[in-house]
């Protein structure tokens, strides 16, 4: 009997899991949203506002450089995926089939686990006047003795910050397309426009691409918004005055001036605004490519300058790549940095000061990071699976609308919804804290965990199942003696990429726990607007060990657990 | 030796397919204008493996020795889409984001003008048994009419000689006679050397050709 009970149990919190997890992601969404709406039309009774004006839009027009920070948050936005997109469609169609590929592969999975704001600093680092970039050429190419007067970061033009973005993006989008690759039949297509005497590149434009295209849209759309709403990246790489639009609202946020709060809700709107903006923008982009090109696709031309092209890809991924590697060597070295005077390449003698000067305080944060990080991820972990466990025992897929849910808390600027969230955590008398900054986490980790997931547990072979079935297990049993233990490794890599997601989370940290809670990435960004290089790149060094250790443990552990159990074993 | 140019010869020169050193599959044969080879054995044998070597998709965990000598040129050493070989695969392939004219014409070489194209279209479809269907969704057609109008899409991209991969395999048997006819009359038509890959000894019969017959590694 209680075998009985318990298994309606299971179902039973199957059943709820999807609905929850929907009512996670929509809730705080919805509610951070509504959450801004009446600040920014005067009305938020716990600063005294009760009358509705459009005085905080009146302020916020008056601020000087808002067109510049609307325009650069679309241009850099806009630019930014453009960039990523097309050396991602080009490095596919360039490199698809071939040895190369294999290895650009493995070194980019890796580089979706850094951080964007460890990522930010490493590049502003390498690529300041000072940076190791200059002194690798210094002076014996360019003859300098001191550093040039350049500002970079921070270039007005945002040239910096599209840098990082695309750089950061890019390991995203590839690794979403390759998993879109086989539902449309990539490689069949290939090979049949290659027979038909297409060259390899212009083969996937023709008849790859088209059909790719739609199943990546999403995380393209994600990016966009990312991208147009970013506030650590931004603060690290972009201009300052003016900065864009998202960093704005967060100055305007913590102003002592508690009157900005008003003008500080406006301007998210206006972010929420600028967010679908560039979405339509992106969207019209579509429309006209498509309009422009359906004449090429079918004109019989089989090469479009393929080697050309497709050389400069390679070339141009090198060059991302090994920005990415040298900004990871210059952080380390500044680490270890004494004195280090400017064209010096190598710091000398090397030194553990640095760590054991920021040993204390940082040691602190890595508690409070790993702790958020494995709260969040736990939680979304669970909920993920409930979802997916609900799918097969209830025999409903996801539609596309559903899909669409789990986009959301990536397609709706976080900056926008989470400081509604501030304004109705302060007006419900809800404490900053702990709980709130893990819900917030999860918000993020829950939709990355999803996605890397459900390919998995969806195509694992029914016939397990039904052969426990047959052997009188229950579903509760199924599920725990034979799904969870079969899905070992891709639930351990899930787990690693929620991790790496919380421990990247900037915003959500900042603005629900009050300023209370640190963790490496708020610590990280805060010192990378001062000075002292040394402990920046320390707590950026730390920000980007911890997921690497998480995913070194989500490969490591099933090798060293399962390793009598040949089949469950990483490729 | 390889053929003399003007002669349109697919000649398999002395070729050796391994998989770490375990012979796979060797053969060594001159495809004339017209005729067609069949390659005959059981599944997990070789037989995609050697029409993959001569098509240029070899996956690198084997290895392959000889040449392939076509018109005069040697192709292992082109990539595949300089190889002018006209591949008709197991399913027919059509390209879902392109209307059934828009698959012909992506087979079609270009230089041509637009007009001209179009006109090209209309006969080639009309030549399969399908005028008028060049607005149609391919999705919509039923499988063997798309079964002709890949055929059609290799036919037009001009190539030098043919492969087929279990091309019938798919198809219903009724469909299955139809098509075979339909295939080897155009094959005979163009002249083309050709190679058909099958386990099908329906497929033999009716090529009515040599057929070289694989055996498992023993």
């Amino acid at each position: 009997m209680g075998h009985f009970r318990r298994s309606r149990l299971f179902l039973m919190a199957v059943r709820f899991a999807p609905w929850l997890a929907m009512a996670l992601l929509i809730v705080p969404v919805a509610g951070g949203l509504a959450g801004v709406i009446g600040p920014a039309f005067g009305w938020l009774p716990a600063l005294d506002g009760h009358t509705v004006s459009l005085t905080p839009w009146q302020a916020l027009w008056r601020q000087p450089g808002l067109v510049d920070m609307i325009s650069l948050s679309l241009v850099t936005a806009l630019a930014s995926t453009l960039g990523a997109l097309i050396l991602v469609i080009l490095l596919l169609g360039a490199l698809l089939e071939t040895r190369a590929f294999r290895a650009i592969q493995r070194l980019l999975s890796p580089l979706l686990a850094v951080p964007h704001a460890a990522a930010a600093i490493g590049i502003g680092f390498l690529l300041t006047p000072s940076g190791l970039a200059n002194r690798a050429m210094s002076p014996w190419l360019t003859g300098w003795s001191y550093p040039p007067d350049y500002l970079f970061p921070g270039d007005p033009w945002g040239a910096s910050l599209i840098l990082g973005l695309v750089a950061k993006e890019m390991p995203f989008l590839l690794l979403m397309s390759l998993a879109a690759l086989p539902q449309c039949q990539a490689q069949s297509h290939h090979r049949l426009a290659r027979m038909l005497g297409y060259a390899p590149l212009t083969a996937f434009l023709k008849g790859v691409l088209p059909n790719l295209y739609p199943l990546i849209r999403l995380p393209i759309y994600a990016v966009i918004a990312f991208a147009s709403a970013t506030v650590d990246v931004a603060m690290i790489l972009g201009p300052s005055n003016p900065p864009t639009l998202a960093v704005s609202v967060i100055r305007w946020l913590n102003d002592p001036d508690l009157d900005r709060r008003f003008m500080a809700s406006a301007a998210a709107l206006t972010q929420l605004g600028v967010t679908v903006l560039a979405l339509l923008f992106w969207w019209l982009g579509e429309r006209l490519v498509v309009k422009l090109m359906s004449q090429t696709l079918t004109s019989g031309r089989r090469n479009h300058g393929d080697r050309l092209i497709g050389g400069l890809a390679t070339g141009l991924t090198w060059f991302i790549l090994g920005l990415l590697g040298m900004s990871l060597l210059g952080l380390m070295l500044w680490t270890l940095a004494g004195y280090w005077p400017f064209p010096e390449a190598w710091p000398w003698p090397l030194t553990i000061g640095n760590w054991m000067e920021a040993a204390d305080t940082a040691w602190h944060s890595v508690i409070q990071t790993a702790v958020i990080g494995l709260a969040s991820t736990a939680i979304a972990m669970t909920l993920a699976i409930g979802s997916l466990e609900s799918e097969i025992q209830y025999h409903r897929r996801m539609r596309r609308r559903t899909q669409l849910i789990l986009y959301l808390p990536l397609l709706v600027p976080p900056v926008a919804f989470l400081f509604g969230l501030v304004q109705l955590q302060a007006q419900l008398h809800i404490a900053p804290g702990w709980f709130a900054v893990i819900l917030g986490h999860t918000l993020f980790v829950l939709p990355y965990v999803f996605l890397s997931l459900s390919e998995s547990y969806r195509r694992l072979d029914s016939r397990w199942a039904q052969v426990a079935a047959t052997l009188q297990a229950s579903p509760g049993e199924v599920f725990r003696r034979i799904r969870l233990p079969l899905l070992t490794l891709p639930l351990l890599t899930a787990a690693a990429v929620g991790f790496a997601v919380s421990v990247g989370q900037y915003l959500p940290t900042l603005l629900l726990g009050a300023g209370r809670i640190t963790t490496l990435t708020t610590e990280a960004v805060s010192l990378a607007g001062g000075g002292d290089r040394r402990l920046t790149a320390v707590y950026a060094l730390l920000q980007l060990t911890l997921p690497a250790i998480g995913f070194s443990l989500a490969i490591g552990l099933p090798k060293l657990l399962l390793r009598n159990r040949r089949g469950l074993q990483p490729a | 030796m390889p053929g003399n140019d003007s002669d349109n010869i697919l000649h398999l020169d002395a070729i050796d397919i391994r998989l770490q050193e375990t012979p796979l599959v060797a053969i060594d044969t001159r495809i004339e204008p017209g005729e067609i080879l069949t390659v005959m054995g059981p599944s997990g044998v070789g037989k995609s493996t050697l029409l993959a070597f001569i098509a240029g998709f070899l996956d690198p965990a084997f290895s392959a020795r000889g040449n392939v000598w076509l018109q005069g040129r040697e192709l292992t050493r082109l990539p595949a889409e300089q190889r002018r070989l006209g591949l008709l695969f197991q399913d027919p392939l059509l390209f879902p984001h392109l209307s059934v004219g828009g698959n012909l014409a992506f087979g079609l070489r270009d230089g041509n003008s637009r007009r001209e194209r179009h006109a090209q279209i209309d006969r080639a479809l009309a030549d399969i048994g399908l005028p008028g269907y060049a607005d149609r969704d391919p999705a919509t057609l039923s499988g063997g009419q798309r079964s002709r109008v890949a055929l059609m899409r290799v036919l037009l991209s001009r190539p030098h000689a043919m492969l087929l991969d279990e091309p019938f395999s798919k198809l219903d048997m009724t469909l299955r006679e139809e098509m075979r006819s339909l295939v080897f009359s155009r094959i005979h038509q163009e002249n083309l050397p050709t190679l058909m890959v099958t386990h099908d000894e329906a497929d033999a019969e009716a090529a009515g050709g040599r057929v070289f017959r694989l055996l498992p590694p023993t």
